[in-house]
């Protein structure tokens, strides 16, 4: 029968025509490939706003994770039955998933960068807090004790002793919080709180569009490495002892 | 069986093997230098080896090559006349009881079930396993209701003595014991040694025992290996040969320069040749005993008073001579009484508490045999110390000082 | 409480839980109503099972490697860094391009949020093999186990409480990016969060907390296994 040849002939001509499209003609993001450079080069500065917007987040959702975590902190650290409780809120902060934290706010914030913020905030918490009283609790009894020798009154051991030794543990945690809010900031645009999960999701390119999936992820991924490296280097500058003990 | 396969109570006796290194070595990674070079060494069945010298000698790495939880470069080690290679580690290592300085308890198990570890491993049923637990945590005197407790909740003591107890509950046929008692406090320590060798005149283990104490050495050892770096065994003796005549420079700097008073640690009264003095009964004329004392080879100056059974009642002094027959009541007090199977060390710290020149000397019906002086003690410390004097202090080479820990 | 909230404009408790428990009038369905507790109920399942496919092909992935080298106390760096780089992978980027890149359905959106669970459980059974007391491990091997009995019958129950941390991470990070499994083509109760144009602002809210509950219902079954799992000898206690 005639119907084999047919079908090549037409299986011939369509593969030619989508070739031909594919490289000249179609838009890049309708193509199967990984990665369309031009497209990159030509649309970059599309990624300006959402990466500011992402820094924005991060920043400033740490910044109100560590104030609110590190006063916890301190306040179970004078009073150790204050630390179950703590612990139990904070770890219930942190196991709510954000995408959904984002929306039981919903009744009270609505949507928008706010909301966005104390979810992300929220979920830092546990991670700053366990951290810090982990750090002061390793602060050497020793060290302590001779402060105390030497006339210190408790405030002064706190802000002058026992925080200070325990700065390897702080940065530590700040470094996990920090890296994994870079992470889930990109779900703040099922908020409408903007950042690097906004081109995937709120934007008008297409959720399969792979070339920039990786480029908002892969600019999250960089943000979460520069951001992770930065507090590595910062640790290091604030606990010059370590230094010595290891070089 | 000494693995106990077939074993249900204690049996004293029933497994114990000799060990013999055969050039035995071991070279960590492509180290120049053998941490234990060419060893060769014979320990006799049910003895206790003591492995001794300073730090980093090579006593643990001799050690746990029999076990091979460190495997030799070169050489070989028999159990029992058999390689240790001939067996499956695992196998072999069920067979040999296991206790190190950090104990290693397993803190989630309960003391029975740590105690009952290899028990399971040879498959042993639940009951059998209990049962054999309690036996041993009494055998280690520890109360059997600890058995279901965590590690955790007793002290370090207890847990080394658990895990001695775990060691020797499948009756293994060699025991390796690396420094067991160096994290335990003094007072603790003395009493696990003890209670050790008691336990060891029960059931005749062979023990390989690892310190670097020497005096724990000498105590605990039926056989002392003095080894310095490279694993050389510098004099392989009893504890007595070691003390008395040490093979060279390094083991007498290791044994220590108060290696004679150690040495009365190991003797007992009945060791030595005692003196004899002039005895006394009461009533008797005074006269007679003046005239013992008037002879030429006279060893005790005073006589002494003893009861119709030879028991020794006081010492007569120059009034009580004085008068024609001898009194009821002795002028001097009697003083210390050693029995003859008393340590040396101990009579000599008892005479010197007594403020006593001269101690009477008993045996077991309390009759007197002889007497005891400090004269003698020191005519035997200065023999000793004599040989020690022999090669001067400063003469000895730089670092020969048991650099321990 | 839950009066005053329902006047605020956006969404309203009272609203959320009519949704999950009734079908509500939806927009855009042209009268078909929506959610309701049987669509609950399928969407939660749905998620579980997402959740529980993936955390075993994480676990599959991850346990046997870091046994190995947890055991052999090998790559110690290597592995600590892969745990905490792994915090920094943008779930919904990898969720978009997973499926773009392998495609959409359940065992791809497993796949998928697997390379969200693998870091954690890696990191945390390493550590907790690596850092079992030395000693105890000694006399395990000076008495006999082989290495097999070593890791089963010390290193692992000794590495319990790290060894599930990780899983709990590893099923916490999970649990909540299966909510935006729709976007891969796969239904979980993150659908009622994601098409609010057809859910409407209490469906979202109802989507919000249903999820919520889920993933504290699931933190706290693990904590609970945990506890089972974990030795009395492990726990501190007054001395
Ligand atoms: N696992 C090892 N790898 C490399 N060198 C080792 C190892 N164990 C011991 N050594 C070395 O072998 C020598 C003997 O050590 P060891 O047997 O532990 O001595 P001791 O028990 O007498 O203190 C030392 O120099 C030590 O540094
Ligand atoms: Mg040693």
């Amino acid at each position: 029968m005639t119907s084999p040849t047919v079908f090549a002939a037409v299986g011939e001509v369509g593969k030619d025509f989508f070739k031909e499209r594919t490289t000249d003609t179609l838009p890049c993001q309708s193509t199967d490939k990984l990665f369309c450079w031009d497209w990159a080069r030509e649309n970059f500065d599309r990624y300006e706003t959402p990466l500011r917007q992402h820094v924005e987040l991060v920043l400033i959702s740490v910044a109100i994770g560590f104030a609110i975590a590190f006063a916890l902190a301190l306040l179970s650290h004078r009073h150790r039955w204050l630390r179950p409780p703590f612990l139990l809120g904070t770890g219930v902060l942190y196991t709510i998933p954000s995408i959904a934290f984002f929306f039981l706010l919903l009744p009270l914030t609505g949507r928008g960068r706010d909301t966005a913020i104390i979810a992300l905030s929220a979920y830092t918490l546990q991670i700053i807090y366990r951290n810090t009283i982990i750090g002061l609790d390793n602060v050497s009894k020793s060290a302590v004790e001779a402060a105390r020798g030497i006339g210190m009154t408790d405030r002064q051991i706190l802000w002058k002793v026992e925080i200070p030794l325990a700065r390897p543990e702080i940065f530590a945690g700040l470094q996990i919080a920090t890296v994994s809010t870079v992470a889930i900031a990109t779900l703040a645009t099922f908020a409408r709180g903007g950042g690097l999960g906004e081109p995937i999701f709120g934007g008008e390119l297409g959720i399969d569009f792979k070339t920039n999936i990786i480029i908002a992820g892969g600019l999250a991924v960089l943000l979460a490495a520069a951001f992770g490296l930065l507090l590595l280097w910062l640790q290091r500058l604030v606990t010059p002892w370590r230094r010595v003990e290891t070089e | 069986m000494p693995t106990g396969e077939a074993a249900t109570d204690i049996q004293p006796h029933s497994g114990a093997s000799s060990v013999s290194y055969v050039g035995a070595t071991k070279r960590y990674g492509d180290s120049e230098l053998a941490a234990v070079d060419d060893l060769t060494l014979e320990v006799p069945a049910g003895e206790i080896c003591v492995l001794v010298g300073p730090s980093g000698c090579g006593k643990t790495t001799a050690m746990r090559m029999v076990n091979r939880t460190v495997e030799m470069s070169a050489g070989d080690i028999l159990v029992g006349g058999e390689s240790v290679r001939s067996k499956d580690a695992a196998q072999l290592r069920r067979e040999i009881g296991y206790v190190i300085q950090q104990i290693g308890l397993f803190p989630h198990r309960t003391i029975t079930e740590n105690i009952g570890t290899v028990p399971q491993l040879l498959g042993w049923k639940r009951d059998r396993i209990r049962a054999r637990s309690a036996e041993l945590l009494a055998l280690v005197g520890l109360d059997p209701d600890l058995g279901d407790r965590y590690p955790a909740q007793l002290s370090g003591g207890q847990q080394q003595r658990v895990g001695v107890a775990r060691a020797l509950v499948a009756d293994p046929l060699v025991m390796l014991m690396d420094e067991p008692f160096g994290a335990i406090d003094p007072i603790n320590r003395e009493r696990l040694q003890n209670e050790f060798l008691r336990l060891q005149a029960q059931v005749r283990k062979t023990v390989l025992f690892v310190t670097h104490d020497i005096d724990e050495a000498i105590k605990m050892g039926d056989r002392i290996a003095v080894m310095r770096e490279g694993g050389r065994v510098e004099q392989y003796a009893t504890p007595a040969e070691l003390l008395m005549a040490p093979a060279n420079e390094f083991v007498e700097d290791f044994v220590g320069a108060d290696r004679a008073l150690k040495r009365l640690a190991l003797m007992r009264v009945s060791d030595i040749d005692l003196w004899e003095a002039p005895l006394a009964t009461v009533g008797q004329p005074t006269a007679e005993l003046r005239a013992k004392l008037d002879a030429p080879d006279v060893e005790v100056p005073y006589p002494l008073l003893v009861d119709d059974q030879r028991r020794p009642l006081g010492w007569l002094s120059e009034r009580d001579l004085a008068a024609p027959t001898v009194p009821e009541r002795p002028d001097s007090p009697l003083g210390p009484v050693l029995d003859r199977d008393d340590v040396m060390r101990d009579a000599l710290a008892d005479m010197l508490q007594g403020g006593a020149q001269y101690a009477a000397v008993t045996d077991a019906g309390g009759a007197v045999v002889g007497v005891l002086s400090v004269e003698i003690i020191s005519e035997f410390l200065v023999s000793s110390a004599a040989k020690v004097d022999e090669h001067p202090a400063v003469e000895r080479p730089l670092g020969a000082e048991g650099s321990d820990d | 409480m839950s009066g005053l909230l329902s006047q605020l404009p956006f969404a309203s408790i009272d609203g959320a839980i009519e949704f999950i428990f009734e079908p509500q009038y939806s927009n855009v369905t042209g009268g078909n109503k929506v959610g309701g507790i049987d669509k609950v109920v399928e969407l939660t399942i749905n998620q579980l099972q997402v959740t529980v496919i993936s955390l075993a092909i994480a676990l599959a992935v991850a346990l046997p490697f870091a046994l190995y080298l947890g055991h052999k106390h090998k790559f110690e760096t290597l592995a600590i860094a892969f745990g905490n780089a792994g915090r920094g992978i943008p779930e919904l980027a990898l969720i978009a391009f997973m499926a773009a890149a392998i495609g959409v359905g359940l065992l791809n959106v497993a796949i998928a949020l697997a390379v969200l669970g693998i870091p954690p459980i890696l990191t945390n059974t390493f550590v907790g093999i690596h850092q079992v007391d030395r000693a105890a491990v000694d006399a395990a091997r000076g008495m006999g186990m082989t290495e097999f009995e070593i890791l089963r019958k010390v290193e692992i129950p000794l590495a319990i409480p790290t060894l599930m941390g990780g899983i709990r991470g590893a099923t916490i990070a999970i649990v909540a990016t299966a909510t935006i499994a729709p976007l891969a083509g796969y239904e979980t109760l993150g659908d009622f969060i994601i098409n609010e144009n057809v859910y409407g602002e209490n469906g979202v809210l109802a989507g919000a907390i249903l999820v919520a509950l889920l993933a504290l219902a699931l933190e706290l079954a693990l904590a609970g296994i945990q506890r089972l799992l974990t030795s009395p000898g492990l726990k501190p206690r007054p001395a």
